[in-house]
């Protein structure tokens, strides 16, 4: 329990890993995939599978935004970045993502303009005191970051700014779930959904894995008493042979989700007929483009994009380490050919990916170990 | 990107009503409220910030256990850095860069 012990109240959460000793079935493996990268960092920091029987297997899904990002989508954005009166803008998270001709910041290191922003209307204020260039915000991220995206393009077209445009990579939860589901090599009991998407979008877009595919789904807060109370609420679930979409981040995600919210995805965005996912493949329906009423504000619309597509290389298994029929440590260019600081697979791009939060968390420590002089 | 940060309403603006003024950690800069439009915090209120948006109200409870969060998981200098990078305030323009 390495960092639990530091937590509000230890007592509360022993009672609650009690709990799930107490409701898991010895004889049955539990394979629990959590959506969302944020709860895979969380459950690696705090240590929580030193917590779980060794029969509860956790599966670190695909709700890492920066790790699904296709290596050409970088190309395109920073192809852009090349014309001189172009400032490329991005999230810090990106910065070091690899393209085939380097990173944002390499890029920058050649003399490009590249900028880290913290926020969207950042990159539209940089537009408005720099009136003579043009202002490229790369946008990323799931329905959490869809919405400020959505509201900057909102502000920008009702104040005439002109020289700003976003380019588009926002994706969307559901659709990559259902990919999983619906690969024949997938073998999982329940979903730990995540929790910041689900202030946007609700509980409703979940309905439809209890009602068709029959796996239980907890939307689950980031704490690790949060993520022992989700898994109680799963192990119930499933012992009882039921399955429901339940709330367990209550405190911040209303059932219906951010209509505000929502309503300004729907004014700037609509569905890309397909998109592809590092990892995944082509996923129909799983990403958003900029409507043709925003198009002055849409890089991809109004430059001319390459439109760049680098495969993934073969020996890399992220596939099946986001399905769950790999570990990571598992994958034969784990911890050699890819590791953190060379990424060659999407999983190790960013520290919420799984395989990064793995090497960092699990292998780092392993390999601290089996080199400490003996005692 | 993926950091929700606690942040205290400290001031509202009249004349521009999306914008106010939060306090994290002691740090004030202006977030975005236009995605609670539909139920518009006031002066004192707690919120969720994602990315210089106000996302979600939330209680004081809560925001102290957020923090509390971000500070186990290591990101609270993380956090910090964000909330300062927020360039919304004219005096912080070179925070941009």
């Amino acid at each position: 329990m390495r960092f639990v012990d530091e937590f509000r109240d230890p007592g509360v959460i022993t009672r609650t890993a009690d709990e799930i000793r107490r409701l898991v079935d010895p004889n049955r493996h539990y394979r629990l995939m959590e959506v969302c990268g944020g709860h895979t960092h969380a459950i690696y920091r705090f240590g929580l599978k030193d917590i779980l029987p060794p029969n509860i297997e956790l599966i670190h899904g695909p709700g890492c935004p920066v790790c699904v990002l296709p290596m050409g989508r970088i190309d395109d954005g920073l192809s852009l970045a090349h014309h001189p009166d172009v400032i490329f803008t991005a999230f810090g998270d990106m910065m070091r993502v690899p393209g085939t001709q380097g990173s944002p910041l390499e890029h920058k290191a050649r003399g490009m303009d590249v900028r880290i922003v913290y926020s969207p209307s950042d990159a539209l204020k940089l537009a408005k005191t720099n009136p003579d260039k043009h202002v490229m915000f790369f946008a990323i991220g799931f329905e959490t970051t869809a919405p400020s995206s959505a509201l900057t393009l909102m502000r920008a077209k009702a104040e005439g700014i002109r020289n700003f445009s976003l380019f588009c990579n926002h994706v969307t939860i559901i659709p990559a779930i259902r990919a999983i589901l619906d690969s024949p090599d997938m073998r999982l009991d329940a979903f730990i959904g995540p929790g910041h998407v689900s202030t946007v979008i609700g509980c409703r877009p979940y309905e439809w894995i209890v009602k068709d595919e029959r796996k239980p789904i907890v939307i689950s807060g980031f704490e690790p008493l949060d993520m022992l109370q989700s898994i109680v609420m799963l192990l119930r679930q499933l012992k009882s042979g039921k399955a429901k979409v339940e709330n367990q981040y209550r405190r911040v995600v209303p059932w219906e989700g951010n209509r505000a919210a929502l309503r300004a995805m729907a004014e700037v965005f609509q569905l890309r007929p397909y998109f592809e996912w590092r990892g995944l493949g082509f996923i129909s329906q799983s990403a958003l483009r900029i409507r043709d009423t925003y198009a002055e504000w849409d890089s991809e619309q109004r430059f001319n994009v390459p439109g760049v597509r680098v495969t993934d290389p073969k020996a890399a298994q992220c596939g099946e380490v986001l399905k769950g029929v790999l570990k990571p440590a598992q994958c034969k260019l784990f911890g050699r050919e890819c590791i953190p600081e060379h990424p060659v697979g999407a999983l190790m791009v960013s520290s919420e990916g799984s395989c990064a939060a793995y090497y960092n968390y699990e292998h780092r420590k392993a390999i601290t170990t089996s080199l400490a002089w003996p005692a | 990107m993926c950091l929700a940060i606690p942040g205290k309403i400290v001031e509202l603006f009249p004349g521009v009503p999306h914008l106010a003024s939060v306090e994290v950690a002691g740090v004030r800069r202006k977030v975005d409220l236009g995605l609670l439009q539909d139920d518009p915090p006031t002066s004192g209120d707690w919120v969720l910030i994602h990315v210089g948006f106000a996302m979600s109200k939330i209680s004081e409870q809560d925001a102290l256990e957020q923090m509390q969060t971000l500070m186990i998981l290591g990101e609270n200098e993380q956090a910090m850095q964000e909330v300062r990078g927020y360039g919304l305030d004219d005096a912080d323009d070179h925070n941009v860069s």
